[in-house]
């Protein structure tokens, strides 16, 4: 079963075309993983899953409805690029704003600090914090819903190697246990965690695949390296 | 209703939730808690304020059988503070929501763009409540202001006033960018209906144009409603009238600014 479709979907921004009507499929209970080099259209790609990008043409479902349906606001979770939580309160306080969105309580929300190891500074005013932990609060506002569809962008950038390795085990436990996730990343070493790739460039969809098919069709073992190879093979193309 | 037949219970979403609503008040209280200078200004300002103009007006003679120039203009100022305080407070609590993306991601969960706008307002009118009840209390114990109504009417007036300044300012934010823009909102939105509302000139002796333009601006009923409130001692019909109406353009502008909310954007 697909927790999200997406159908020749087209997306403008400014004066510019920046998804060039993309077509795919997010299985359920699988980590996706949505790679591209910077400005190649991942926000955008998330923003209209979520339902908050305005789209030229095309269809995304989420769940089966149309993405940003009022239905599907309880479950669908969304941590956008920049850390968007409250710098004015502290981490337990804006973990417990977001539960109680999503019908919620306390306990939820000493669970969710946990799961990003901030219980140690759950009193701490955001503002105080590194931009890590507040990326890390800014997704445990997320995870407190339990949402069945996670969409994280970007959501280890500035994390130490341990904390990311943590986290990756965290979304192939809530994957184990029935949830979807969407995870964009510009690191190529990310990409060999997720169960299957999105590889975006300029707004078109390179491959579609998992990590093992695309260190076969880009011929390397090292996935950065396979990436560039099918960009190369389809330039080649092209020219 | 069978259990087998319900889905899993979950917040419903775009309907207006007291619960959401509360939750989000309780939220932009706490932020206002952990700004104790912001608390200090808020709760203390209106009162020394008002001890200047009574300091002002203290030596000035009056006329037999005229209220004291600071018994007319203080009364006035007690709901023109929390308007404009909470005017200015709500319009860059809103822009910040805009710009550090808190918005955005809000409008992705099931509160409603309206649960988003009440909460502020109740949030900001208890605020203003308490600004009142301290500046009533300091206004006629140390200063002396005679009111002659009662000055439990007089606070609701404020709080009504303080909502309104809500509204405006969240339907404010929406046109500002940046928190440059936002400031420069106080005087476009405040000055005017400041000058016009009857305080410094009585509405009836302006000239037609300017009446006419009094005459839709909210702040000129919470104005009259106070001085009401001064000349008689019971509660008059005016006055819940001209409550009534600042109280529908302050739900009026909470309606403009969620339709402001945009759930999509480019
Ligand atoms: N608000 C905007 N108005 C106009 N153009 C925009 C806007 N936001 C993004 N763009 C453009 O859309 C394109 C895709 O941007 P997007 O943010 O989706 O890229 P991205 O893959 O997320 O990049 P990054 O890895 O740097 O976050 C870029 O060319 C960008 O310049
Ligand atoms: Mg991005």
């Amino acid at each position: 079963m697909d927790a999200v479709t997406v159908t020749d979907l087209v997306v403008d921004r400014g004066r510019r075309q920046v998804l060039n009507g993309l077509s795919f499929a997010v299985p359920v209970g699988q980590v996706t993983g949505l790679l591209g080099p910077s400005g190649s259209g991942k926000t955008t790609l998330m923003r209209a899953v979520v339902g908050v990008q305005q789209v030229r043409s095309g269809e995304v479902t989420v769940l089966g409805r149309p993405a940003g349906s009022p239905d599907l606001r309880s479950r669908v979770g969304y941590v956008t690029q920049a850390p968007s939580v409250y710098e004015d309160l502290t981490v337990r306080e804006n973990v417990r704003y977001f539960a109680s969105l999503y019908g919620m309580r306390s306990p939820e929300a000493e669970v969710a600090i946990a799961d990003v190891g901030l219980s140690d500074g759950a009193g701490q005013l955001v503002r105080d914090l590194s931009g890590g932990q507040r990326g890390r609060v800014s997704l445990a506002c997320a995870l407190v819903g339990c949402p069945e569809v996670l969409v994280l962008d970007e959501p280890t950038v500035g994390l130490d190697p341990v904390l990311r390795v943590e986290l990756w085990g965290r979304f192939h436990a809530l994957a184990a246990a029935g949830r979807t996730l969407i995870v964009s990343s510009h690191v190529m070493e990310e990409a060999g965690r997720c169960d299957r790739l999105l590889l975006l460039r300029d707004g078109d969809l390179i491959a579609d695949s998992t990590p093992t098919q695309l260190r076969a069709d880009g011929r390397s073992e090292d996935l950065e390296e396979a990436f560039l190879n099918l960009i190369r093979a389809r330039e080649d193309v092209a020219a | 209703m069978t259990a087998t037949t319900t889905p899993p219970v979950r917040a419903a979403a775009t309907h207006l939730s007291p619960r959401l609503t509360a939750a989000t008040a309780a939220r932009v209280l706490r932020q206002l808690r952990h700004d104790r200078r912001t608390i200090a200004m808020m709760l203390v300002l209106p009162s020394v304020l008002l001890g200047l103009l009574y300091l002002l007006w203290k030596d000035v003679p009056t006329l037999p059988g005229q209220p004291s120039i600071f018994d007319r203009v203080g009364l006035t100022m007690l709901g023109i503070f929390p308007f404009v305080v909470m005017f200015l407070v709500t319009s860059i609590a809103m822009l910040r929501e805009r710009t550090s993306g808190t918005l955005e991601r809000l409008l992705t969960t099931p509160l409603a763009r309206l649960d988003l706008l009440l909460g502020y307002g109740l949030a900001f009118g208890l605020a203003a409540a308490l600004q009142a009840v301290i500046t009533v209390t300091v206004a006629t114990t140390v200063y002396g202001l005679d009111v002659t109504g009662s000055v439990s009417l007089v606070v609701l007036i404020a709080v009504v006033d303080a909502v309104l300044g809500v509204a405006l300012g969240l339907l404010a934010s929406a046109f500002a960018r940046s928190e440059f823009q936002a400031v420069q909102f106080m005087p476009v939105v405040v000055l005017p209906q400041f000058f016009l509302c009857g305080l410094l000139v009585p509405v009836d002796q302006m000239a037609g144009w300017l009446q006419a333009i009094s005459h839709v601006l909210p702040l000129t009923y919470a104005v009259e409603a106070l001085q009401e409130v001064g000349r008689s001692a019971a509660a008059t019909g005016t006055m819940w009238t001209d409550v009534a109406i600042v109280a529908g353009a302050a739900l009026l502008a909470l309606a403009l600014a969620a339709a402001t909310l945009r759930r999509r954007t480019s």
